[in-house]
C-alpha cells in the first residue's frame, strides 16, 4: 500500500512532523528536523499513539516555551523508536501492532541497559526504568518515550470515565490491549448508600466480566465487607500485598498516589482517564522522562520518628510544586533500614511536592516482601554512582522532630510541639498513607505506653483487608501479646472500620468519619486543602501514627514524645 | 438563513460555511451572519483578501482550498462598539475555518452565543475573567463528592460543570451563580501551582463543562495540565510572571493565543503570555483522540 504522506505545519517552528501510514513497516528517510512516524497498522490505536507524537511536546510546559527550542529540538531531534507489539488487538482487525516511529535509520538495540557491564552513560533509576520500558539503552531527562506499561490500575471513581473513554475511541466491541495487566480495585465510594457510587463498581464489573480481566478485587455485599472474599480495599496498599508491584516495571493508576509504589523500585505515576484509556487499548504511553531530585537520608532513626515525618519534613522543605515534573528518589542509611511499609509512606506523599515519581531502589528488603506475593521475575535498577541528579538534598534523620502539615497546605510545616495549644476534635488513622498496618501498630505502641484513654472521637480506617486481619490477630511489640485491635478498643478509639478510602477524601456525604461539621482534625492522610475531608471550613493537620494517636489522648496537636 | 448586507456593499461570494456561521467573502467588505437562533447576533467583520473570491457552497470544498493568504479580523461588538485594536490574523483558510468551524467567531465578539460546541477550539477568547490566587488544588475545584458523576456520560459530564469551583473558599467567590448550570468566566486567572493535587481529571472536565474555556496562570501541576491537554477542555496558558493580584474577578479580559496576550480592558493592562505552543492544535481539536482524527490520522469515527 502507498503510504500517505500528511504534512502537519506547524507554526511555531521550523520543524516538520511527516507522518506515513503503510500496513508494512516503512523505514522512511527524514531530513534534519523531521519525524516519520510510520504505523503498520490501521489499528486506530496505533495511530492515535503516532499522533501524539506530534503533540506530545504540549505536556511540558518547558517545551511550550518558544524560547526554549533547543529542547523542543531535543524532541524532534531524537529518535523515537518504539518496536512491537500489545498481544491483544483493537477491534476491528486482529494482527500483531508493530509500530515504529524513526527520525534516522534506526540502531541496532543490542542489549537491554540493565544487562551492560560497563556504564555507558550514566543514568539514575528512573532514566533506567524508563530505558527498559522504552527499549532503549539510553535516556536522557527531557526525552519523550514511549513506555510500555507492565500494569494499568483504575478504581470505582475514575474507571467508568476510563472505561467511556476506551469504549468510545476503540470501538464497544475493543479488547484491552492485556487482560493480565490491568487491575481494577474498586476502593473509594464503597460503603455507601450512593446510587451512583453504587453503580460505579457495578460499571468496573460489567467491564471485567466482558474483557475477562485477570484481576478485579470485587465487593458486592456492601454490609459486611468480610462476605466478600475477593474485595480488598485501597489501591495503592491492595496493589502492594498483592504482588503487582515489582521492581523495574513502569506501574499506571488513574489516582495520584499510585507514586506510592516507587517504594518497590519502580516507575509508578498517577493519570487521567484519558490517558488511561488510552493505555487500556494500545498498553503504551507517551512520557517525557523526568530529571531526579535525590533525598539522601542518613543516620538513625529516633524512636519517636517515622516515616511520615520525613516526607513531611521534605515537602515543608521543598515545597508542594518543588518536586513538579521531578523524580524524587530516596537513598540513604536511614532509608536503607526501612520497611516496605515504611518506603511506601515516603513515595505515597511525592506528589504533594509536585513530583512525577518516587523510587527507593530494590534491595533485600524488597525481594523478602515479595516472597510469596509475586513469580513474576523483576529486574533491580539502581542510580549510577555518576548519574547527574537535578539537586540533592540531604538529612540527618537523628535531628529532625516530629512534624504536622498545618492547614491548609500539605508544604504548610510546623513542629509538633509548636502546636500544643492547637485544640482538636477528632483524630483519624487511616488511607493508602497512613493505614497500614504498621501504622497501626504505631498508634497502639503509644497507646498502650501511656494506657490512658483518647479524648476525642478517634477513628481508624484500615486500608485493606490484610490490614484489618492483622489489627485483630498481629501482636504489638512490648504489651504482652495484645492486639492493635484490643489496644484501641480499651482507650476507647472507635471500632476499626470497613477498608476503603473512606473519609480521606470526603467522599459522599454518609462516608464514614467524613467530616460535616467545621472541625479540627489530627490525620495520618495525605492532603489537607480546604474542604479535603468534607467541609470546607474543616482544619486539617497532617501527622505520623505517633502524632496522631499523642494527640488523640490529649485533645491537642501532641508531640509524640510527651509519651515515648 | 438570514444575510445581513452591510455598508451596501454587496455581499457576492461565500468563501466557506462552517457550522453555524456563513462567511462571506466579498471585496473589502464581508458580512458574518448567524443561523437564526442567532439571528440577532450578526457581526460584521471586514475582510481583506489577497486573493479574489470563491464561490463555494460546502466546507469541503473550502478545506482543500490550502491557498495562503493574510486574513485579518477586527471585531466590532453586537451594539457596534470596536472592541480592541487587536486583529485576528489567519495564515491558511483551513485555519479561519476551524476557528470559525468552533464557533470562533463567536468568542471574537464575546457575547453571542453559538449553537454546537460551545466557542470551543478558538484562540482568542473574550469575555469576564475569574481570579484565584496559588495552589488551586482540584478538591477545590471538584470536590470529591461530586466523584461519583463520569464524565464520559454526557448527562453526568454537564451535571460536573454546574459543580466546577464548588469547593472555593468563599474569599474568591462563586464561580457559577445560584441555580446555573453554567459560569459566566471564560477565562479563570490564576497562580502557582494550579491544579495540584489529586489527579481527577474532573478537575478540567468540569472546567470546560462549566464553560470556562482557559486558565492563564503562573504555573501547572503536572497531572492537572495533561488532563487538559489530553481531554481538549481547557487551554492552559502560561504568563511570564505573577498577574493575578492586578485583576479583579468580573474583569473584561481577551485572552489572546494568537499574540500570546492577555488584556485586561477593565484595568487596560496587558500581559505577555508562553505561547501556548504543541498543546496548541491538541486543545483546537477537542483533544488527543479528536486530534489525531482531525489530523488523519485516525480513520475510524468514534463511536
Amino acid at each position: 500500500m502507498r503510504a500517505q504522506v500528511q504534512s502537519i505545519r506547524d507554526r511555531e517552528r521550523t520543524a516538520r512532523v511527516v507522518v506515513c501510514r503503510s500496513f508494512r513497516s516503512v523505514e522512511a528517510e527524514c531530513s534534519g528536523a523531521a519525524i516519520a512516524v510510520c504505523c503498520a497498522a490501521t489499528s486506530g490505536a496505533g495511530l492515535a499513539a503516532m499522533a501524539t507524537v506530534a503533540h506530545h511536546a504540549a505536556f511540558s510546559p518547558a517545551l511550550r516555551d518558544g524560547s526554549s527550542v533547543a529542547s523542543g529540538s531535543e524532541f524532534y531531534g531524537s529518535r523515537v523508536s518504539v518496536a512491537a507489539a500489545p498481544k491483544t488487538s483493537v477491534a476491528p482487525v486482529q494482527r500483531n501492532m508493530r509500530v515504529r516511529a524513526v527520525m534516522a535509520p534506526p540502531q541496532r538495540q543490542e542489549r537491554s541497559p540493565a544487562s551492560t557491564g560497563a556504564v555507558k552513560h550514566a543514568m539514575t533509576a528512573t532514566e533506567k526504568i524508563l530505558a527498559n520500558a522504552s527499549e532503549k539503552t539510553k535516556l536522557t531527562p527531557g526525552e519523550n518515550v514511549w513506555v510500555k506499561a507492565d500494569v494499568l490500575m483504575t478504581h470505582d471513581v475514575c474507571g467508568p470515565g476510563t472505561i467511556g473513554i476506551f469504549k468510545k475511541e476503540f470501538g464497544q466491541n475493543a479488547k484491552v490491549w492485556d487482560r493480565e495487566k490491568i487491575v481494577l480495585i474498586p476502593d473509594h465510594y464503597i460503603f455507601t448508600s450512593d446510587e451512583r457510587a453504587n453503580r460505579n463498581v457495578d460499571i468496573l464489573r460489567d467491564f471485567a466480566h466482558e474483557q475477562d480481566i485477570k484481576y478485579f478485587y470485587d465487593i458486592t455485599d456492601r454490609s459486611n465487607f468480610r462476605a466478600n472474599p475477593d474485595y480488598k480495599g485501597v489501591c495503592h496498599v491492595a496493589l502492594a500485598q498483592e504482588g503487582h508491584c515489582r521492581p523495574g516495571e513502569v506501574l499506571f493508576g488513574t489516582d495520584s498516589h499510585t507514586c506510592n509504589a516507587g517504594a518497590f523500585g519502580q516507575f509508578a505515576t498517577g493519570i487521567g482517564n484519558t490517558d488511561a484509556g488510552f493505555i487500556m487499548g494500545t498498553g503504551k504511553l507517551l512520557l517525557k522522562v523526568p530529571p531526579t531530585l535525590r533525598f539522601v537520608l542518613d543516620g538513625e532513626m529516633p524512636k519517636h520518628l517515622l516515616a511520615k515525618d520525613l516526607i513531611l519534613q521534605i515537602i515543608g522543605e521543598i515545597s508542594v510544586a518543588g518536586a513538579t515534573y521531578r523524580a524524587m528518589e530516596f537513598v540513604g542509611t536511614a532509608v536503607e533500614a526501612m520497611t516496605m511499609e515504611d518506603r511506601m509512606t515516603l513515595c505515597n506523599m511525592v506528589v504533594e511536592a509536585g513530583g512525577k515519581n518516587g523510587v527507593v531502589p530494590a534491595d533485600a528488603t524488597t525481594a523478602k516482601y515479595l516472597e510469596g506475593k509475586t513469580s513474576k521475575p523483576y529486574q533491580v535498577f539502581t542510580s549510577d554512582g555518576n548519574a547527574s541528579f537535578l539537586r540533592e538534598y540531604r538529612f540527618d534523620v537523628s535531628k529532625l522532630e516530629p512534624v504536622v502539615a498545618k492547614p491548609h497546605s500539605p508544604d504548610n510545616r510546623g513542629l509538633a510541639r509548636e502546636c500544643k495549644d492547637v485544640k482538636i476534635d477528632r483524630v483519624y488513622i487511616g488511607s493508602c498513607t497512613g493505614g497500614k498496618t504498621e501504622d497501626f501498630i504505631a498508634a497502639a505502641e503509644l497507646l498502650a505506653i501511656s494506657g490512658q484513654k483518647v479524648k476525642v472521637p478517634t477513628f481508624l480506617v484500615p486500608a485493606t483487608q490484610k490490614v484489618w486481619m492483622d489489627l485483630y490477630s498481629l501482636p504489638v511489640p512490648g504489651t504482652d501479646g495484645k492486639t492493635c485491635a484490643e489496644i484501641f478498643e480499651q482507650a476507647g478509639c472507635d471500632t476499626p472500620a470497613s477498608p476503603s478510602c473512606a473519609a480521606c477524601l470526603g467522599g459522599p456525604r454518609d462516608t464514614y468519619a467524613r467530616m460535616n461539621d467545621p472541625q479540627v482534625c489530627v490525620s495520618t492522610t495525605n492532603r489537607n486543602f480546604p474542604g479535603r475531608m468534607g467541609h470546607k471550613e474543616g482544619q486539617i493537620y497532617l501527622a505520623s501514627p505517633y502524632t496522631a494517636a499523642a494527640s488523640a489522648l490529649t485533645g491537642f496537636v501532641t508531640d509524640p514524645r510527651e509519651f515515648l | 438563513m438570514k444575510h445581513k448586507r452591510s455598508w451596501g456593499v454587496r455581499t457576492f461570494a461565500v468563501a466557506f460555511r462552517a457550522r453555524g456561521i456563513l462567511f462571506a467573502e466579498c471585496g473589502a467588505r464581508v458580512a458574518i451572519v448567524a443561523l437564526p437562533a442567532m439571528a440577532a447576533a450578526a457581526l460584521q467583520v471586514r475582510l481583506v483578501p489577497a486573493t479574489a473570491a470563491t464561490t463555494s457552497s460546502s466546507s469541503s470544498s473550502c478545506s482543500n482550498r490550502a491557498s495562503s493568504r493574510s486574513v485579518s479580523v477586527p471585531c466590532i461588538r453586537r451594539d457596534g462598539a470596536s472592541v480592541f485594536g487587536s486583529v485576528a490574523r489567519f495564515e491558511t483558510r483551513q485555519e479561519v475555518r476551524r476557528v470559525v468551524s468552533r464557533g470562533g467567531v463567536r468568542a471574537l465578539a464575546g457575547e453571542v452565543q453559538a449553537e454546537g460546541k460551545d466557542g470551543r477550539g478558538c484562540r482568542v477568547i473574550h469575555g469576564r475573567c475569574f481570579v484565584v490566587g496559588d495552589n488551586i488544588d482540584t478538591d477545590q475545584i471538584i470536590p470529591a463528592e461530586y466523584l461519583t458523576l463520569v464524565p464520559s456520560k454526557p448527562e453526568e459530564y454537564e451535571k460536573l460543570g454546574s459543580y466546577a469551583m464548588i469547593g472555593l473558599p468563599e474569599e474568591w467567590g462563586k464561580f457559577i451563580e445560584e441555580g446555573k448550570m453554567k459560569t459566566e468566566y471564560k477565562v479563570i486567572i490564576g497562580g502557582d501551582n494550579f491544579g495540584c493535587g489529586s489527579s481527577r481529571e474532573h478537575a478540567p472536565v468540569a472546567l470546560g463543562a462549566a464553560g470556562c474555556r482557559a486558565v492563564v496562570a503562573e504555573t501547572y501541576a503536572r497531572i492537572f495540565f495533561r488532563n487538559s491537554v489530553a481531554t481538549g477542555e481547557l487551554y492552559p496558558v502560561e504568563t511570564l510572571g505573577k498577574i493575578w493580584e492586578e485583576n479583579h474577578t468580573g474583569d473584561i479580559v481577551t485572552l489572546d493565543m494568537e499574540k500570546d496576550v492577555l488584556v485586561n480592558h477593565t484595568t487596560g493592562k496587558t500581559y505577555n503570555l508562553k505561547p501556548i505552543g504543541e498543546a496548541g492544535p491538541v486543545i483546537d481539536a477537542g483533544g488527543i483522540f479528536s486530534y489525531a482524527r482531525s489530523t488523519g490520522m485516525i480513520a475510524s469515527p468514534a463511536q
